[in-house]
């Protein structure tokens, strides 16, 4: 049963995934960074404090989280629309992947940076570092090896939601699944693209905590 | 002396206010700290220690009086301002507080480059500093790499690159151990006479300050209790907070006879005279002693003892007369024991 064009589909739609995950993971964090280092800076105690802004800031990144993919993937088909020409596809589906990963990968962000030991932060400000250079110098170096480790975790669930988008035509291995082993029951195709999504969330996975241990320089 | 402080702080006043209650960290201290001095300031745990050195370099903002740096009053200057003086007021903690992700040479850069100077005259200061604090092979090390010392002398590098006029210690010793703390005073005492820099040294060690200030003051319940020249202090000190501190009374002991109690202070020469076991060979009496401290003070030899005299009331006399006939400072301690 895995002739030619079958091999070629599964190869095909691991790309697929891959290029979803991965592009998606980009803009995502490419929104979430601001928003998770607002959100630590922000804060009650943080470098420059502004309550009101924190407190919606905050509800609305929890509002973003609380929605299941499946109901936003739906409901933001007509800015898919707008955005990528059309609601079906690998490249579409990163409309709503990036929209459901942001608000996840700021509070990533936000935990990774308010790990950074508050004693570091003071000596820079004994330095008469601004604002900037304690974000950019002290927060996000410190906080790297952490940010890596969220980094994974972001590319594992994206290409999770990345999988659940088949359902609407996403494009990529869930998409296979779905319309193989649901639509047409052919239950072994189902099954190698639920073992190819394993291995891929697996390498990634792997790769991520490798480099996030290689460039910690706390344990050497 | 008679030059201008470098650190003034008037009438300085931090109160810690939060939603059901307020602390006064600090109140009422008037302070000048002239340029050169090692200048100790010393207390009891909580005593708001921590909170005046971070008011003097705007790391907390007093709630009322002034802080003065040259002449200018940091409550004055804009953010910018503050960060420039900032540059000029090195820092240095009990924890270290180096960037761990940051090999050495990088972390003593890091000031550099918020003052703006390139990255290759950074590596030059970098490795002069290096020098200066004896680590010169640590150089791409990273701090995880290093023992507490270590670390301790590459916060000093980083804490002197931008050449500060002050520098402020904050515990700087209390996660070392003996040895390593007098190397890192040692080091301190070295880049004062060298650099000429103002040292204020923050810590709740009496050896310490003994040990390399000059100057000290004593501050007790966000008060400043005393204040003055180290052998005067802590020879003479006047109020309860210094006394306490100085007798070490928490350690009074209770299980002795006699009531009497004296303090006896040395001062240069004659503690290296046998003046106890004359007084003991003179008088024929026996004395407890109850705490003795005695070493040596910027070159003087210092000390002091609580003994504990005998319960009979004429030997005992005659004892604080013997001491007092060979000049010893003699002072009568109520309820030392008891
Ligand atoms: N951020 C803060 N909020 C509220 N109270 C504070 C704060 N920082 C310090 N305090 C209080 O101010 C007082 C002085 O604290 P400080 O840290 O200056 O003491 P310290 O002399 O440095 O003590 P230690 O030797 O234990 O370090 C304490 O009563 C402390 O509880
Ligand atoms: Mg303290």
């Amino acid at each position: 049963m895995l002739d030619n064009t079958t091999m070629t589909m599964l190869f095909e739609g691991t790309i697929d995934t891959l290029y979803m995950t991965f592009v998606s993971t980009i803009f995502a964090y490419i929104f979430a960074f601001p928003i998770g280092i607002a959100l630590v800076v922000t804060k009650k105690d943080g470098l420059r404090p502004m309550g009101l802004f924190n407190k919606i800031l905050d509800v609305t990144v929890n509002m973003g989280r609380s929605i299941p993919f499946l109901i936003l993937l739906i409901a933001v088909i007509p800015l898919t629309k707008l955005i990528a020409g059309k609601s079906y596809g690998s490249t579409a589906t990163i409309v709503p992947l990036v929209i459901a990963a942001t608000p996840f990968i700021a509070r990533l962000i936000e935990s990774s940076l308010q790990e950074v030991d508050n004693g570091v932060i003071e000596a820079a400000q004994s330095m008469g570092a601004s604002l900037s250079t304690i974000v950019f110098k002290v927060l996000v170096p410190e906080a790297k090896t952490s940010l890596i480790v969220g980094g994974t975790i972001a590319i594992g669930t994206i290409l999770g939601y990345s999988a659940m988008a088949g359902v609407v035509g996403g494009g990529g291995l869930g998409d296979i699944a779905i319309q193989y082993g649901y639509y047409r029951y052919q239950k072994e195709i189902m099954l190698i693209t639920v073992i190819l999504l394993v291995i891929l969330v697996q390498i990634l996975q792997s790769i991520g905590m490798k480099i996030a241990r290689k460039t910690d320089k706390r344990v050497i | 002396m008679g030059t201008t402080p470098l650190i003034k702080l008037v009438d300085l006043e931090k109160k810690y206010i939060s939603q059901n209650n307020a602390v006064t960290a600090l109140s009422g201290i008037n302070l000048d700290i002239i340029k050169g001095d090692i200048f100790g300031i010393i207390g009891m745990s909580g005593a708001g220690k921590s909170t005046l050195v971070r008011c003097i370099n705007f790391l907390e903002k007093p709630t009322g009086g002034t802080v003065i740096i040259g002449n200018k009053d940091l409550s004055l200057l804009s953010d910018k301002e503050l960060r420039n003086v900032r540059q000029d007021i090195g820092m240095i903690f009990q924890q270290f507080n180096l960037l761990m992700q940051r090999n050495v040479e990088d972390n003593i850069c890091f000031p550099l480059e918020i003052s703006g100077m390139s990255k290759s005259e950074g590596k030059n200061r970098a490795s002069e500093l290096l020098e200066l604090v004896g680590l010169s092979d640590k150089i791409k090390s990273y701090p995880s790499q290093l023992s507490g010392g270590q670390k301790q002398r590459v916060a000093i590098a980083r804490a002197l690159a931008t050449n500060p006029d002050i520098l402020l210690c904050d515990e700087a010793t209390s996660a070392l151990d003996p040895t390593t703390t007098r190397s890192i005073l040692g080091l301190l005492k070295d880049i004062n006479k060298k650099l000429g820099i103002t040292i204020i040294i923050i810590t709740h060690e009496m050896a310490v300050v003994e040990e390399i200030c000059n100057q000290v003051a004593i501050i007790d319940n966000g008060r400043l209790a005393e204040t003055g020249k180290v052998e005067e202090v802590f020879s003479k000190p006047k109020t309860d907070a210094a006394k306490k501190l100085v007798y070490h009374s928490s350690n009074a002991v209770n299980e002795m006879t006699g009531k009497r109690c004296i303090r006896i202070v040395f001062d240069g020469k004659s503690s290296f005279e046998p003046v106890i076991a004359n007084m003991v060979l003179e008088c024929r009496a026996q004395v407890n002693i109850l705490f003795a401290d005695t070493r040596d003070i910027n070159g003087q030899a210092f000390g002091q003892m609580v003994l504990q005299l005998p319960e009979d009331e004429i030997i005992s006399d005659k004892i604080i007369h013997y001491l007092k006939s060979k000049n010893v400072n003699v002072e009568e301690l109520v309820d030392y024991v008891g």
